[in-house]
Protein backbone atom coordinates (compact mmCIF):
# COMPACT_ATOMS: atom_id res chain seq x y z
CA UNK A 1 0.00 0.00 0.00
CA UNK A 2 1.67 3.60 -1.05
CA UNK A 3 -0.31 5.70 0.15
CA UNK A 4 0.07 7.28 3.66
CA UNK A 5 -2.47 6.60 5.71
CA UNK A 6 -0.78 8.42 8.55
CA UNK A 7 -1.10 11.96 7.69
CA UNK A 8 -5.55 11.21 8.49
CA UNK A 9 -4.03 10.19 12.35
CA UNK A 10 -6.16 13.14 14.35
CA UNK A 11 -7.48 14.63 11.70
CA UNK A 12 -11.15 13.94 12.92
CA UNK A 13 -12.77 14.26 16.30
CA UNK A 14 -15.83 12.72 17.55
CA UNK A 15 -17.63 15.60 19.17
CA UNK A 16 -20.74 14.14 20.20
CA UNK A 17 -22.30 10.49 21.14
CA UNK A 18 -25.80 9.79 22.58
CA UNK A 19 -28.07 6.46 22.64
CA UNK A 20 -31.73 7.06 22.14
CA UNK A 21 -34.08 8.28 24.96
CA UNK A 22 -34.16 4.90 25.67
CA UNK A 23 -32.92 1.05 25.35
CA UNK A 24 -34.59 -2.41 25.69
CA UNK A 25 -37.94 -3.23 24.47
CA UNK A 26 -39.72 -0.33 22.82
CA UNK A 27 -42.87 -1.58 21.11
CA UNK A 28 -43.89 2.16 21.24
CA UNK A 29 -41.23 3.20 18.86
CA UNK A 30 -40.21 2.84 15.47
CA UNK A 31 -36.79 2.15 14.04
CA UNK A 32 -37.04 6.12 12.81
CA UNK A 33 -37.86 7.20 15.79
CA UNK A 34 -34.69 5.83 17.70
CA UNK A 35 -32.69 7.42 14.71
CA UNK A 36 -34.21 10.97 15.64
CA UNK A 37 -33.93 10.53 19.50
CA UNK A 38 -30.21 9.31 19.42
CA UNK A 39 -29.67 12.09 16.53
CA UNK A 40 -31.40 14.57 18.41
CA UNK A 41 -29.15 13.43 22.29
CA UNK A 42 -26.00 13.49 20.17
CA UNK A 43 -26.47 16.82 18.81
CA UNK A 44 -27.16 18.33 22.06
CA UNK A 45 -24.12 16.74 23.60
CA UNK A 46 -22.00 17.92 21.00
CA UNK A 47 -23.88 21.61 21.64
CA UNK A 48 -24.39 21.33 17.64
CA UNK A 49 -27.73 22.32 15.88
CA UNK A 50 -29.02 20.06 12.95
CA UNK A 51 -28.35 23.00 10.42
CA UNK A 52 -24.45 21.76 11.24
CA UNK A 53 -25.00 18.56 9.67
CA UNK A 54 -23.81 18.33 6.31
CA UNK A 55 -23.28 14.32 5.99
CA UNK A 56 -25.52 11.50 7.24
CA UNK A 57 -23.71 7.83 6.98
CA UNK A 58 -26.11 5.13 8.39
CA UNK A 59 -26.62 1.85 7.74
CA UNK A 60 -29.84 -0.52 6.35
CA UNK A 61 -31.89 -0.46 3.34
CA UNK A 62 -32.71 2.68 2.29
CA UNK A 63 -31.91 4.25 5.80
CA UNK A 64 -29.60 6.51 3.92
CA UNK A 65 -32.94 8.04 2.48
CA UNK A 66 -35.32 7.74 5.28
CA UNK A 67 -33.19 9.52 7.90
CA UNK A 68 -32.75 12.71 6.03
CA UNK A 69 -36.33 12.39 5.10
CA UNK A 70 -37.46 11.67 8.89
CA UNK A 71 -35.07 14.23 10.31
CA UNK A 72 -35.60 17.16 7.83
CA UNK A 73 -31.55 17.06 6.45
CA UNK A 74 -30.16 17.61 2.69
CA UNK A 75 -26.81 16.54 3.70
CA UNK A 76 -24.33 16.87 0.70
CA UNK A 77 -22.35 13.77 1.58
CA UNK A 78 -24.09 10.90 1.90
CA UNK A 79 -22.77 7.23 3.21
CA UNK A 80 -24.79 4.10 3.07
CA UNK A 81 -22.64 1.44 3.14
CA UNK A 82 -23.88 -1.90 4.81
CA UNK A 83 -21.49 -4.53 5.95
CA UNK A 84 -24.00 -5.60 9.08
CA UNK A 85 -23.16 -4.44 12.30
CA UNK A 86 -19.87 -2.59 12.21
CA UNK A 87 -20.89 -0.41 9.38
CA UNK A 88 -21.04 2.50 11.64
CA UNK A 89 -17.08 2.06 13.00
CA UNK A 90 -16.49 2.16 9.27
CA UNK A 91 -18.74 5.06 8.41
CA UNK A 92 -15.99 6.99 10.89
CA UNK A 93 -13.22 6.33 8.29
CA UNK A 94 -15.30 7.36 5.34
CA UNK A 95 -16.32 10.65 7.08
CA UNK A 96 -12.77 11.58 7.95
CA UNK A 97 -12.23 10.27 4.29
CA UNK A 98 -15.09 12.94 3.16
CA UNK A 99 -14.09 15.49 5.96
CA UNK A 100 -10.70 15.55 4.62
CA UNK A 101 -11.50 15.66 1.09
CA UNK A 102 -13.12 18.50 2.15
CA UNK A 103 -16.50 17.33 0.70
CA UNK A 104 -17.94 17.98 4.49
CA UNK A 105 -17.36 19.31 7.68
CA UNK A 106 -19.73 17.99 10.28
CA UNK A 107 -20.91 14.41 9.62
CA UNK A 108 -23.84 12.78 11.62
CA UNK A 109 -23.36 8.69 11.87
CA UNK A 110 -26.58 7.30 13.25
CA UNK A 111 -28.28 4.04 14.05
CA UNK A 112 -31.96 2.94 15.02
CA UNK A 113 -33.25 -0.58 15.08
CA UNK A 114 -36.12 -1.81 16.80
CA UNK A 115 -34.60 -5.01 16.60
CA UNK A 116 -36.94 -7.15 19.15
CA UNK A 117 -40.01 -5.48 18.45
CA UNK A 118 -39.76 -5.06 14.36
CA UNK A 119 -42.00 -1.65 14.61
CA UNK A 120 -41.31 -0.46 10.94
CA UNK A 121 -38.61 -2.01 10.15
CA UNK A 122 -37.88 -2.79 6.71
CA UNK A 123 -37.81 -6.23 5.73
CA UNK A 124 -34.66 -7.88 3.87
CA UNK A 125 -35.33 -11.33 1.87
CA UNK A 126 -33.23 -13.06 0.41
CA UNK A 127 -34.29 -13.84 -3.15
CA UNK A 128 -35.12 -17.76 -4.11
CA UNK A 129 -32.20 -17.47 -6.65
CA UNK A 130 -29.68 -15.67 -3.85
CA UNK A 131 -26.64 -17.62 -3.46
CA UNK A 132 -27.88 -17.88 0.07
CA UNK A 133 -31.02 -19.42 -0.78
CA UNK A 134 -29.64 -21.83 -3.13
CA UNK A 135 -26.14 -22.82 -0.89
CA UNK A 136 -26.72 -22.21 2.71
CA UNK A 137 -30.67 -21.37 3.92
CA UNK A 138 -31.48 -25.44 2.87
CA UNK A 139 -29.12 -26.55 5.59
CA UNK A 140 -31.57 -24.85 8.10
CA UNK A 141 -29.28 -22.04 8.69
CA UNK A 142 -31.34 -19.69 11.15
CA UNK A 143 -29.11 -16.20 11.17
CA UNK A 144 -25.96 -15.47 13.32
CA UNK A 145 -26.11 -17.99 15.51
CA UNK A 146 -25.45 -20.71 13.45
CA UNK A 147 -23.18 -18.77 11.41
CA UNK A 148 -20.84 -17.69 13.93
CA UNK A 149 -20.28 -21.25 15.45
CA UNK A 150 -18.48 -22.65 12.95
CA UNK A 151 -15.51 -20.55 13.64
CA UNK A 152 -16.16 -21.35 17.46
CA UNK A 153 -16.03 -25.26 16.92
CA UNK A 154 -12.69 -24.93 14.66
CA UNK A 155 -11.25 -23.17 17.35
CA UNK A 156 -12.20 -25.39 19.79
CA UNK A 157 -10.87 -28.27 17.79
CA UNK A 158 -7.56 -26.41 17.12
CA UNK A 159 -6.53 -24.94 20.08
CA UNK A 160 -8.24 -26.73 22.76
CA UNK A 161 -10.62 -23.94 23.54
CA UNK A 162 -13.48 -24.95 26.50
CA UNK A 163 -16.87 -23.57 26.77
CA UNK A 164 -15.96 -22.33 29.80
CA UNK A 165 -13.71 -20.05 28.42
CA UNK A 166 -16.38 -18.83 26.52
CA UNK A 167 -18.39 -18.19 29.54
CA UNK A 168 -15.99 -16.23 30.90
CA UNK A 169 -16.43 -13.83 28.73
CA UNK A 170 -20.31 -13.72 29.05
CA UNK A 171 -19.42 -13.53 32.85
CA UNK A 172 -17.12 -10.32 32.73
CA UNK A 173 -19.36 -8.76 30.65
CA UNK A 174 -22.41 -9.45 32.37
CA UNK A 175 -20.07 -7.49 35.09
CA UNK A 176 -19.53 -4.15 34.13
CA UNK A 177 -23.49 -4.28 32.88
CA UNK A 178 -24.51 -4.43 36.39
CA UNK A 179 -22.50 -1.25 36.69
CA UNK A 180 -24.58 0.68 33.96
CA UNK A 181 -27.93 1.32 34.82
CA UNK A 182 -28.85 1.70 30.77
CA UNK A 183 -27.66 -2.31 30.67
CA UNK A 184 -30.92 -4.83 29.74
CA UNK A 185 -29.63 -8.10 31.90
CA UNK A 186 -27.82 -7.26 35.11
CA UNK A 187 -28.50 -9.63 37.30
CA UNK A 188 -25.18 -11.73 38.48
CA UNK A 189 -24.18 -14.54 36.59
CA UNK A 190 -22.04 -17.99 36.69
CA UNK A 191 -20.03 -19.25 34.45
CA UNK A 192 -22.73 -22.42 35.40
CA UNK A 193 -25.45 -20.30 34.65
CA UNK A 194 -24.32 -19.78 31.16
CA UNK A 195 -22.87 -23.41 30.70
CA UNK A 196 -26.47 -24.54 31.98
CA UNK A 197 -28.58 -22.27 30.09
CA UNK A 198 -30.45 -24.00 27.05
CA UNK A 199 -28.52 -25.25 23.93
CA UNK A 200 -29.15 -22.48 20.98
CA UNK A 201 -26.95 -24.09 18.95
CA UNK A 202 -24.00 -26.00 19.75
CA UNK A 203 -21.45 -24.88 20.88
CA UNK A 204 -23.59 -21.51 22.19
CA UNK A 205 -26.14 -21.78 24.81
CA UNK A 206 -28.33 -18.96 25.22
CA UNK A 207 -26.22 -16.41 27.04
CA UNK A 208 -23.25 -16.85 24.86
CA UNK A 209 -25.53 -15.36 22.44
CA UNK A 210 -25.92 -11.57 22.36
CA UNK A 211 -29.32 -9.26 23.56
CA UNK A 212 -32.14 -8.81 21.18
CA UNK A 213 -33.37 -5.41 21.80
CA UNK A 214 -34.61 -1.78 20.39
CA UNK A 215 -32.37 1.06 20.54
CA UNK A 216 -30.75 3.91 18.51
CA UNK A 217 -26.92 5.52 18.74
CA UNK A 218 -25.40 8.49 17.28
CA UNK A 219 -21.89 9.96 17.01
CA UNK A 220 -20.94 13.40 15.22
CA UNK A 221 -17.43 13.96 13.61
CA UNK A 222 -15.70 16.92 12.39
CA UNK A 223 -12.39 18.26 12.02
CA UNK A 224 -10.21 18.28 14.38
CA UNK A 225 -9.97 22.40 13.88
CA UNK A 226 -13.58 22.39 14.43
CA UNK A 227 -13.62 20.30 17.36
CA UNK A 228 -11.79 23.11 18.96
CA UNK A 229 -14.63 25.45 19.11
CA UNK A 230 -16.96 22.88 20.60
CA UNK A 231 -17.88 22.38 23.77
CA UNK A 232 -17.25 18.73 24.53
CA UNK A 233 -13.44 17.60 24.85
CA UNK A 234 -12.27 16.02 21.72
CA UNK A 235 -12.07 12.48 21.10
CA UNK A 236 -9.49 12.37 18.11
CA UNK A 237 -9.39 9.08 15.74
CA UNK A 238 -6.29 7.99 15.67
CA UNK A 239 -6.42 5.00 13.51
CA UNK A 240 -9.31 3.34 11.41
CA UNK A 241 -9.43 -0.11 9.42
CA UNK A 242 -11.57 -1.98 7.57
CA UNK A 243 -12.24 -5.27 5.36
CA UNK A 244 -14.23 -7.86 4.38
CA UNK A 245 -13.94 -11.09 3.17
CA UNK A 246 -17.47 -12.60 2.00
CA UNK A 247 -21.02 -12.82 2.59
CA UNK A 248 -21.95 -16.26 2.62
CA UNK A 249 -20.29 -18.02 5.86
CA UNK A 250 -19.37 -20.86 4.08
CA UNK A 251 -17.23 -18.91 1.89
CA UNK A 252 -15.27 -17.67 4.78
CA UNK A 253 -11.41 -18.13 3.50
CA UNK A 254 -10.33 -19.88 6.98
CA UNK A 255 -12.34 -21.23 10.28
CA UNK A 256 -9.50 -20.59 12.53
CA UNK A 257 -8.47 -17.31 12.23
CA UNK A 258 -11.08 -13.84 11.20
CA UNK A 259 -8.72 -12.24 8.33
CA UNK A 260 -11.07 -9.47 8.04
CA UNK A 261 -10.43 -8.48 11.42
CA UNK A 262 -6.53 -8.81 11.01
CA UNK A 263 -6.54 -6.70 8.40
CA UNK A 264 -8.64 -4.12 9.78
CA UNK A 265 -6.83 -3.77 13.01
CA UNK A 266 -3.67 -3.80 11.37
CA UNK A 267 -4.43 -1.01 9.68
CA UNK A 268 -5.71 1.28 11.98
CA UNK A 269 -2.54 0.44 14.68
CA UNK A 270 -0.41 1.56 12.06
CA UNK A 271 -2.02 4.97 10.98
CA UNK A 272 -2.63 5.49 14.99
CA UNK A 273 0.81 4.72 15.93
CA UNK A 274 -0.70 3.11 18.89
CA UNK A 275 0.61 0.24 20.55
CA UNK A 276 -1.39 -2.82 22.32
CA UNK A 277 0.25 -2.14 25.43
CA UNK A 278 -1.33 1.32 25.14
CA UNK A 279 -4.83 0.51 24.37
CA UNK A 280 -6.66 1.52 27.62
CA UNK A 281 -10.24 0.40 27.12
CA UNK A 282 -11.37 -2.31 24.45
CA UNK A 283 -15.08 -2.04 23.21
CA UNK A 284 -15.56 -4.91 20.96
CA UNK A 285 -18.31 -6.33 19.37
CA UNK A 286 -20.03 -9.21 21.16
CA UNK A 287 -22.61 -10.95 19.42
CA UNK A 288 -21.46 -14.19 20.58
CA UNK A 289 -19.19 -15.16 22.70
CA UNK A 290 -16.25 -16.43 20.71
CA UNK A 291 -16.24 -13.10 18.80
CA UNK A 292 -14.45 -10.68 21.27
CA UNK A 293 -11.49 -13.58 21.56
CA UNK A 294 -11.22 -13.32 17.82
CA UNK A 295 -10.61 -9.67 17.81
CA UNK A 296 -8.11 -10.43 21.00
CA UNK A 297 -6.10 -12.38 18.65
CA UNK A 298 -7.12 -10.64 15.71
CA UNK A 299 -5.56 -7.14 16.65
CA UNK A 300 -3.00 -8.30 18.40
CA UNK A 301 -3.77 -8.56 22.20
CA UNK A 302 -2.45 -12.52 22.26
CA UNK A 303 -1.40 -14.95 20.45
CA UNK A 304 -3.49 -17.01 18.00
CA UNK A 305 -5.46 -19.87 19.91
CA UNK A 306 -4.52 -18.02 22.79
CA UNK A 307 -7.82 -15.84 23.67
CA UNK A 308 -9.41 -19.00 25.83
CA UNK A 309 -6.47 -18.48 28.25
CA UNK A 310 -6.33 -14.92 27.99
CA UNK A 311 -9.92 -14.09 28.96
CA UNK A 312 -9.67 -16.71 31.80
CA UNK A 313 -9.89 -15.91 35.92
CA UNK A 314 -12.35 -13.13 34.37
CA UNK A 315 -9.50 -10.67 33.24
CA UNK A 316 -11.71 -8.47 31.00
CA UNK A 317 -14.40 -8.06 34.10
CA UNK A 318 -14.26 -4.90 36.26
CA UNK A 319 -11.06 -4.93 38.76
CA UNK A 320 -9.14 -6.91 35.60
CA UNK A 321 -6.17 -5.60 33.76
CA UNK A 322 -8.07 -5.56 30.55
CA UNK A 323 -11.45 -3.89 30.55
CA UNK A 324 -13.36 -5.02 27.72
CA UNK A 325 -16.94 -4.23 26.57
CA UNK A 326 -17.36 -2.06 29.86
CA UNK A 327 -21.03 -0.92 28.74
CA UNK A 328 -21.82 -4.58 29.05
CA UNK A 329 -21.72 -5.07 25.74
CA UNK A 330 -24.13 -7.14 22.96
CA UNK A 331 -24.32 -9.74 25.58
CA UNK A 332 -25.75 -7.93 28.09
CA UNK A 333 -26.28 -4.12 27.74
CA UNK A 334 -27.92 -3.54 24.18
CA UNK A 335 -27.52 -5.56 20.80
CA UNK A 336 -29.88 -4.05 18.19
CA UNK A 337 -29.20 -6.32 15.02
CA UNK A 338 -25.99 -3.88 14.41
CA UNK A 339 -25.01 -3.21 17.68
CA UNK A 340 -21.21 -1.01 15.93
CA UNK A 341 -22.13 2.53 17.49
CA UNK A 342 -22.42 1.39 20.88
CA UNK A 343 -18.30 0.55 21.25
CA UNK A 344 -18.01 4.22 19.95
CA UNK A 345 -20.31 5.63 22.44
CA UNK A 346 -19.22 3.94 25.14
CA UNK A 347 -15.46 4.56 24.17
CA UNK A 348 -16.24 8.14 24.29
CA UNK A 349 -17.59 8.30 27.33
CA UNK A 350 -14.79 6.42 28.93
CA UNK A 351 -12.30 8.42 27.60
CA UNK A 352 -14.11 11.47 28.55
CA UNK A 353 -14.49 10.11 32.30
CA UNK A 354 -18.25 9.73 31.59
CA UNK A 355 -18.82 6.37 33.35
CA UNK A 356 -19.33 6.79 36.92
CA UNK A 357 -19.19 3.09 38.93
CA UNK A 358 -17.83 1.41 35.53
CA UNK A 359 -15.37 4.52 34.38
CA UNK A 360 -11.80 2.90 33.87
CA UNK A 361 -8.89 5.07 35.68
CA UNK A 362 -6.78 6.83 33.66
CA UNK A 363 -8.65 5.88 30.42
CA UNK A 364 -6.66 8.00 27.51
CA UNK A 365 -7.06 5.44 24.54
CA UNK A 366 -9.60 2.98 23.36
CA UNK A 367 -10.07 0.55 20.83
CA UNK A 368 -13.35 -0.21 19.12
CA UNK A 369 -14.19 -2.86 16.97
CA UNK A 370 -16.80 -4.51 15.02
CA UNK A 371 -18.07 -7.57 13.48
CA UNK A 372 -20.56 -6.92 10.27
CA UNK A 373 -22.78 -10.33 8.30
CA UNK A 374 -21.33 -13.35 9.79
CA UNK A 375 -17.31 -12.48 10.06
CA UNK A 376 -17.76 -11.13 6.82
CA UNK A 377 -16.29 -7.51 7.73
CA UNK A 378 -14.60 -5.85 10.09
CA UNK A 379 -13.80 -2.33 11.22
CA UNK A 380 -11.39 -1.22 14.09
CA UNK A 381 -10.69 2.28 15.58
CA UNK A 382 -8.46 3.63 17.79
CA UNK A 383 -9.78 6.84 19.24
CA UNK A 384 -7.62 9.24 22.20
CA UNK A 385 -8.25 12.34 24.16
CA UNK A 386 -4.78 12.73 22.75
CA UNK A 387 -3.22 13.79 19.41
CA UNK B 1 -40.29 -35.59 -0.22
CA UNK B 2 -41.81 -33.33 -3.50
CA UNK B 3 -44.95 -32.07 -2.78
CA UNK B 4 -44.43 -32.03 0.95
CA UNK B 5 -41.15 -30.68 1.68
CA UNK B 6 -41.31 -26.96 3.42
CA UNK B 7 -37.61 -26.07 4.27
CA UNK B 8 -36.23 -23.32 1.31
CA UNK B 9 -36.16 -24.67 -1.53
CA UNK B 10 -32.94 -23.38 -4.28
CA UNK B 11 -34.07 -21.48 -7.06
CA UNK B 12 -31.22 -22.07 -9.74
CA UNK B 13 -29.86 -19.50 -12.19
CA UNK B 14 -28.18 -19.91 -15.55
CA UNK B 15 -24.30 -20.09 -13.88
CA UNK B 16 -25.60 -22.55 -11.46
CA UNK B 17 -28.42 -24.64 -13.10
CA UNK B 18 -25.64 -27.43 -14.43
CA UNK B 19 -24.64 -27.82 -10.59
CA UNK B 20 -28.65 -28.51 -9.92
CA UNK B 21 -28.84 -30.79 -13.03
CA UNK B 22 -26.15 -33.01 -11.99
CA UNK B 23 -27.35 -33.34 -8.44
CA UNK B 24 -30.83 -34.24 -9.42
CA UNK B 25 -29.00 -37.50 -11.42
CA UNK B 26 -27.13 -37.91 -8.02
CA UNK B 27 -24.07 -36.65 -9.11
CA UNK B 28 -21.76 -33.89 -7.93
CA UNK B 29 -20.12 -31.63 -10.23
CA UNK B 30 -18.29 -28.36 -9.38
CA UNK B 31 -16.07 -26.05 -11.14
CA UNK B 32 -12.11 -26.53 -12.30
CA UNK B 33 -9.75 -23.16 -13.34
CA UNK B 34 -8.12 -24.21 -17.34
CA UNK B 35 -5.73 -21.83 -16.05
CA UNK B 36 -4.67 -21.87 -12.22
CA UNK B 37 -5.87 -25.88 -12.37
CA UNK B 38 -8.12 -24.63 -9.06
CA UNK B 39 -11.05 -26.32 -8.31
CA UNK B 40 -14.14 -23.82 -6.79
CA UNK B 41 -17.04 -23.47 -5.35
CA UNK B 42 -20.04 -21.73 -5.45
CA UNK B 43 -20.97 -22.04 -9.26
CA UNK B 44 -19.75 -18.87 -11.17
CA UNK B 45 -18.37 -18.27 -14.43
CA UNK B 46 -15.31 -17.14 -13.56
CA UNK B 47 -12.26 -18.33 -11.39
CA UNK B 48 -12.50 -16.49 -8.15
CA UNK B 49 -8.62 -17.68 -7.57
CA UNK B 50 -7.34 -15.90 -10.91
CA UNK B 51 -10.01 -14.59 -12.53
CA UNK B 52 -9.80 -16.54 -15.21
CA UNK B 53 -12.55 -17.42 -17.29
CA UNK B 54 -11.64 -20.43 -18.94
CA UNK B 55 -13.36 -22.51 -16.07
CA UNK B 56 -15.39 -26.36 -16.70
CA UNK B 57 -17.62 -28.84 -14.61
CA UNK B 58 -16.11 -31.47 -13.30
CA UNK B 59 -17.50 -34.08 -11.64
CA UNK B 60 -16.12 -34.98 -8.36
CA UNK B 61 -16.25 -38.32 -5.92
CA UNK B 62 -17.89 -36.51 -2.94
CA UNK B 63 -15.56 -37.58 -1.04
CA UNK B 64 -14.16 -35.16 1.60
CA UNK B 65 -13.63 -33.73 5.63
CA UNK B 66 -15.95 -32.38 8.31
CA UNK B 67 -14.18 -28.96 8.56
CA UNK B 68 -16.73 -27.76 10.93
CA UNK B 69 -19.68 -27.71 12.15
CA UNK B 70 -22.82 -26.59 15.06
CA UNK B 71 -25.52 -28.42 16.29
CA UNK B 72 -28.88 -26.51 15.74
CA UNK B 73 -31.48 -26.69 18.03
CA UNK B 74 -33.63 -23.92 16.79
CA UNK B 75 -35.12 -24.62 13.29
CA UNK B 76 -36.04 -21.67 10.99
CA UNK B 77 -39.50 -21.41 10.56
CA UNK B 78 -40.56 -23.92 7.80
CA UNK B 79 -37.76 -26.19 8.17
CA UNK B 80 -38.58 -29.84 8.48
CA UNK B 81 -36.52 -30.76 11.42
CA UNK B 82 -37.67 -31.84 14.27
CA UNK B 83 -35.11 -31.90 16.51
CA UNK B 84 -31.43 -30.35 16.47
CA UNK B 85 -29.59 -31.26 13.75
CA UNK B 86 -26.08 -31.01 12.32
CA UNK B 87 -25.18 -27.84 9.58
CA UNK B 88 -21.09 -29.04 8.58
CA UNK B 89 -18.56 -26.91 6.53
CA UNK B 90 -17.53 -29.59 4.32
CA UNK B 91 -14.01 -29.34 2.41
CA UNK B 92 -13.75 -31.73 -0.74
CA UNK B 93 -10.83 -33.85 -1.68
CA UNK B 94 -10.43 -31.24 -3.99
CA UNK B 95 -10.00 -28.16 -1.55
CA UNK B 96 -13.26 -25.96 -1.85
CA UNK B 97 -15.66 -25.89 1.44
CA UNK B 98 -19.40 -25.71 1.02
CA UNK B 99 -22.23 -25.80 3.48
CA UNK B 100 -24.03 -28.76 4.09
CA UNK B 101 -26.40 -31.18 6.48
CA UNK B 102 -24.53 -34.15 8.28
CA UNK B 103 -26.89 -36.54 8.24
CA UNK B 104 -26.41 -40.17 9.27
CA UNK B 105 -25.00 -39.81 12.62
CA UNK B 106 -26.68 -38.30 15.82
CA UNK B 107 -26.70 -34.66 16.63
CA UNK B 108 -24.18 -35.31 19.36
CA UNK B 109 -20.87 -33.50 19.84
CA UNK B 110 -19.42 -36.60 20.78
CA UNK B 111 -19.95 -38.01 17.59
CA UNK B 112 -18.68 -35.74 15.07
CA UNK B 113 -15.27 -34.09 14.89
CA UNK B 114 -13.82 -31.91 12.66
CA UNK B 115 -11.72 -33.33 10.00
CA UNK B 116 -13.60 -36.60 10.15
CA UNK B 117 -14.31 -37.99 6.68
CA UNK B 118 -17.74 -37.91 4.95
CA UNK B 119 -18.85 -38.15 1.78
CA UNK B 120 -21.90 -37.08 -0.11
CA UNK B 121 -25.22 -38.45 -0.03
CA UNK B 122 -28.54 -36.66 -1.48
CA UNK B 123 -31.62 -36.03 -0.81
CA UNK B 124 -34.61 -35.41 -3.39
CA UNK B 125 -36.39 -32.54 -1.79
CA UNK B 126 -38.72 -31.81 -4.50
CA UNK B 127 -39.24 -32.79 -8.70
CA UNK B 128 -37.01 -30.29 -9.63
CA UNK B 129 -34.27 -30.31 -6.45
CA UNK B 130 -31.49 -32.46 -4.99
CA UNK B 131 -29.68 -31.02 -2.08
CA UNK B 132 -26.18 -32.77 -1.96
CA UNK B 133 -25.68 -33.65 2.06
CA UNK B 134 -23.07 -35.64 3.65
CA UNK B 135 -22.44 -38.83 5.82
CA UNK B 136 -19.76 -39.74 8.07
CA UNK B 137 -17.43 -42.12 6.01
CA UNK B 138 -17.06 -44.32 9.39
CA UNK B 139 -20.27 -44.99 11.31
CA UNK B 140 -18.68 -46.47 13.90
CA UNK B 141 -16.34 -43.11 14.38
CA UNK B 142 -14.71 -42.97 18.13
CA UNK B 143 -16.15 -40.75 19.93
CA UNK B 144 -14.11 -37.84 21.62
CA UNK B 145 -14.51 -36.37 25.19
CA UNK B 146 -15.16 -32.41 25.16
Amino acid sequence: MSADITKLRGSVAIVGAAESDELGRLPHKSSLQLHMEATHNALADAGLKKSDIDAVFTSGRNMANDVPEYLGIRPRFIGGTQVGGCSFILHVEHAMAAINAGLCEVALITHGESGYSRIAMPAPRWGDDSTNNQFELPYGTSGPATGYGFLATRHMHTYGTTSEQLAEVAVATRKWAALNPKAFARDPLTIDDVLNSRMICWPFHLLDCCLVTDAGGAVIVTSAERARDLKTKPVYVLGTGECATHMMVSQMPSFVSWDAARISGERAFRMSGVKQADIDVAEFYDAFTIVPMLALEELGFCKPGESGAFVSGQRTAPGGDFPMNTNGGGLSYTHTGMYGIFTIIEAVRQLRVECGPRQVANAKTAICHGTGGTWSAAATMIVSTER
Amino acid sequence: MADTYTGPVPKPTPETQPFWDATKQHTLKIQRCGDCARHYFYPRPLCPHCLSRNVAWVAVSGRGKLHSFVINHRAPRGFPATGPFVIGIVELDEGVKMMSNIVGVEPDPMLLRCDMPVEVVFEDITDEITLPKFKPVTPSFKPVTR
